[in-house]
């Protein structure tokens, strides 16, 4: 059994202005993660460590953090690839709640103004639905919502007055846009409302999913487009104004 | 002294954010009534998520044959025949329709070549019956569920831990809980509860269940005078990881095995031809769980501990679009490639079938104003659970506790919870926090081992005087735990918060074993190794002061019409 150095973020903001990274030595095992390191400071030596997880196996995106300054999941991340002194920072795009947890609250309420899911109602119900047309929509269906994308994001990170939603939200509106069976576009909503515009397309949140969806590539982009065709498409603007204009006209003979 | 909390006043509270909570939700809500939601863990990360295999529901889109009547047989069946019948009917009716609501939720679920919704074969369901995505159906159930819940005006509190329930007389008024991310207070007034806490896996070592799985609901209820039923009867799943020991316990999914793959021992015999000739990997849990222990405990058992399991027969392609996320854990976590090698699986904690008794049309429990959905209610899967048949279970009990809650609401009126009661249990919760407790992590350890080492798979009277004695000591010592630090985002007190549920849940486990003097599906005794017609009956724990009282109530008698549906048990 061998041992490594954990240098973890500790800091209640109620009380404390800065926060320190603390050392703490563990002794590792076969097959260790992240997560049962910090576990095992919690468990044996500071139960006071404030650290959230849930399931354990990468499936419910509770214990995001930054592991040597790499967004990750605590449960994912392998000891042994590590080295033997590793840094575990909270989330820095997020509020601090206290040590490595972090407020992502902010998410829900995003989520709550993305169009929700609206199927056709013209075609008879059992649906009849090939596998080919669920691909898509069923990549982004994947999400566990573990928020690293959000994390590594540089607009959400650092410009957070675009009032850019984010790759989370993208994928979701992205997941209900290219369901066989919806009838929205969403992609109105997030280049008005979301910010979609200032994605500039570093594709850092797909270099960090865990789920390994292709956010830029399969959300952000395709939503883009859209939303360029529809609104930034010089001669659909020429019709556009022209069929305002006319609306105008005839309301006002009305 | 006088504390600090606020009010929060609301028609229906629902403890716990898995599906049968949200699900509760959506239905108490699209009734017209106030709905609140708390959870200990963040929203949408509740247990249901790593559900892997399935929704069991009778659609007959492969299988043409079929229909309710088959799935209701199958589950009081494999329930051994001291399920609740009316449970098992409403199931199999009315789980086809939850599905296809689902889809219209916005769940997408795999295709057949012609477009319907498809189906997998799992243990012991007659005929292919399993409605997935992929290997991650708990995921896509709980997403659509969270997207439906987000978008009506439902309030939700997550990271919030229920501590107790607050009474007026016989009736429950509301609960008192602790925000875990800001350390406040909160007084819930409500017109009715539901209890949606899910399992007690977690007073294993070995479990598939995710943290919060610490039978906090069976505490809260059983408190307020609730009454609890076969809580003896714990599914042990066949498959569990075992190796590295970080993830020992993890599932794996039977879809593994009804897609395919097959069980060896270490001579490379697949042995399941010998224990179920018929049905071989695919029978119910309870048999290939004691089959694969039986191959350990005779010495032809894998490295470290396991048995093997091996589905690479079938390809690389087929494999990572059935079952991708075993595909990536395996990878991930063992460092094992399950197209090219074989995994090293055996029998972990995954189900508790027993729970709060409630009322199969309502799920309303024997205490006014309480209700109670999920894996924390009891009565459906009898003694022993049938793979898929917990997702249906939480949909459409979910569904039933939702609407059950909001009638009653509607005769029922808003009390004043008693200060006095409050200030006494936020006085209590604030107790654990001393320099001299004991680490509440110790007892929890001696917890889960004891449970572990003698309350197992194959039972006996030894074992289980010995667990017991253990837990009394436990409960004796249990208020001497204590953590230092504050109220906010402290876990150590969470777990000081979770250890009395624990206890309560694993003293019933016990206690329920000694008294069933036989073995019947989950629950195997090798002093009693056969099933005795005496104990086709429940088991009911009751509160009465400090003790937990049993006794054998005998199971509702099926009436006619569903008898001609049931194959006749046999001795």
């Amino acid at each position: 059994m061998g041992k490594i150095t954990l240098s973890i973020y500790r800091r209640d903001p109620a009380v404390e202005a800065e926060g320190k990274f603390v050392d703490y030595e563990v002794p590792t095992e076969d097959g260790m993660v992240v997560l049962d390191a910090v576990k095992y400071v919690e468990t044996n030596i500071d139960p006071t460590l404030s650290l959230r997880w849930n399931c354990k196996a990468g499936k419910c995106g509770s214990c995001s953090a930054e592991i040597n300054y790499k967004p990750s999941l605590m449960c994912k991340t392998r000891i042994d690839t590590l080295g033997d002194h590793i840094r575990v920072a909270p989330m820095g795009a997020f509020p601090l709640i206290k040590d490595l947890v972090t407020d992502v609250s902010a998410n829900w309420g995003m989520l709550k103004k993305i169009p929700v899911f609206t199927p056709r109602q013209d075609v008879p119900k059992p649906w009849i639905i090939a596998q080919i047309d669920i691909e898509r929509s069923k990549e982004f269906k994947k999400c566990i919502e573990c928020f690293l994308c959000q994390d590594v994001c540089h607009v959400v990170r650092e410009h957070s007055g675009t009032g850019y939603f984010g790759p989370r939200h993208i994928v979701k509106a992205a997941s209900a846009d290219m369901h066989p069976m919806d009838t929205l576009d969403r992609s109105e909503f997030l280049d008005a409302n979301a910010g979609l515009g200032f994605c500039n397309i570093t594709k850092c949140c797909t270099e960090v999913c865990p789920e390994d969806i292709h956010i830029t590539d399969n959300a952000i982009i395709p939503e883009k487009e859209r939303a360029v065709n529809a609104f930034y498409d010089p001669i659909a603007m020429i019709a556009r104004s022209r069929r305002k204009k006319k609306e105008a006209k005839n309301n006002g003979k009305q | 002294m006088a504390e600090k909390y606020i009010d929060y006043e609301t028609d229906i509270l629902i403890i716990g954010a898995g599906g049968a909570g949200l699900r509760a939700a959506i239905a108490g809500f699209d009734s017209g009534v106030r709905v609140t939601v708390v959870t200990k863990s963040l929203l949408g990360k509740a247990h249901t998520v790593m559900a892997e295999g399935g929704i069991a529901a009778s659609l007959g889109n492969l299988d043409n044959k079929d229909n309710w009547e088959v799935h209701f047989n199958d589950t009081v069946v494999e329930g051994v025949y001291i399920s609740n019948w009316r449970m098992a009917e409403l199931l199999a009716r009315e789980a086809p329709d939850r599905v296809y609501e689902l889809e219209q939720y916005g769940a997408l679920f795999d295709r057949t070549p012609e477009g319907k919704i498809s189906q997998r074969a799992f243990g012991a369901h007659t005929y292919r019956r399993l409605c997935h995505v992929g290997d991650r159906t708990g995921l896509e159930l709980i997403k659509t569920l969270e997207d439906q819940v987000l978008h009506r005006d439902i309030k939700f509190f997550d990271e919030l831990y229920i501590t107790k329930l607050l009474k007026k007389g016989d009736r429950v008024i509301g609960a008192v809980g602790i925000k875990l991310n800001s350390g406040e207070f909160y007084a819930f007034r409500a017109k009715a509860v539901i209890v949606a806490t899910g399992g007690c896996g977690k007073i294993y070592k070995v479990t598939s269940n995710s943290w919060e799985s610490t039978g906090d609901g069976l505490g809260l209820a059983f408190n307020a005078g609730a009454e609890l039923m076969d809580m003896e009867m714990i599914q042990f799943h066949p498959t569990g990881m075992v190796y590295p020991p970080g993830v020992r316990g993890l599932l794996v999914t039977e879809g593994v095995r009804g897609d395919g793959g097959i069980l060896l021992n270490s001579e490379g015999e697949r042995y399941m031809l010998r224990y179920s000739p018929k049905k071989k990997e695919l029978d119910a849990r309870d048999i290939v769980a004691r089959a694969n222990y039986a191959e350990i405990m005779a010495g032809r058992g894998t490295p470290h501990g396991g048995v093997y399991l091996d589905i690479s027969h079938k390809g690389a392609d087929y494999i990572k679009t059935k079952l991708p996320s075993m595909y990536a854990q395996f990878k991930d976590f063992a460092g094992v490639d399950i197209t090219k090698e074989k995994m090293e699986v055996a029998p972990t904690v995954h189900y508790q079938m027993g729970g709060i008794k409630v009322d199969p049309d309502t799920t309303k429990t024997n205490v006014d104003g309480l209700f109670a959905a999920g894996e924390v209610a009891s009565g459906l899967h009898g003694a022993n659970r049938l793979g898929g048949n917990s997702l249906a279970d939480i949909l459409v009990f979910g569904r039933r506790s939702g609407l059950g809650a909001a009638e009653y609401t509607k005769k029922a009126t808003l009390e004043e919870p008693s200060k006095s009661d409050i200030e006494a249990e936020i006085a209590r919760v604030k107790s654990y926090l001393r320099d001299d407790g004991r680490n509440p992590y110790e007892v929890i350890e001696e917890l889960s081992a004891n449970m572990s080492d003698n309350v197992g798979i194959i039972r006996t009277e030894t074992n289980l005087q010995k667990a017991l004695i253990k837990i009394l000591e436990l409960k004796s010592s249990a208020p001497k735990v204590g953590v230092r630090g504050d109220l906010k985002y402290n876990k150590g007190l969470l777990a000081c918060l979770e250890i009395p549920n624990m206890l309560t849940a694993a003293e019933a486990v016990v206690r329920g074993a000694m008294t069933r003097k036989e073995s019947r599906g989950a629950h195997a005794r090798s002093d009693y190794p056969k099933k005795d017609p005496n104990f086709k009956k429940n088991i009911i724990y009751k509160k009465s002061g400090d003790e937990m009282k049993l006794e054998l109530r005998p199971v509702p008698e099926m009436p006619e019409n569903l008898k001609k549906l049931v194959d006749p048990e046999e001795y």
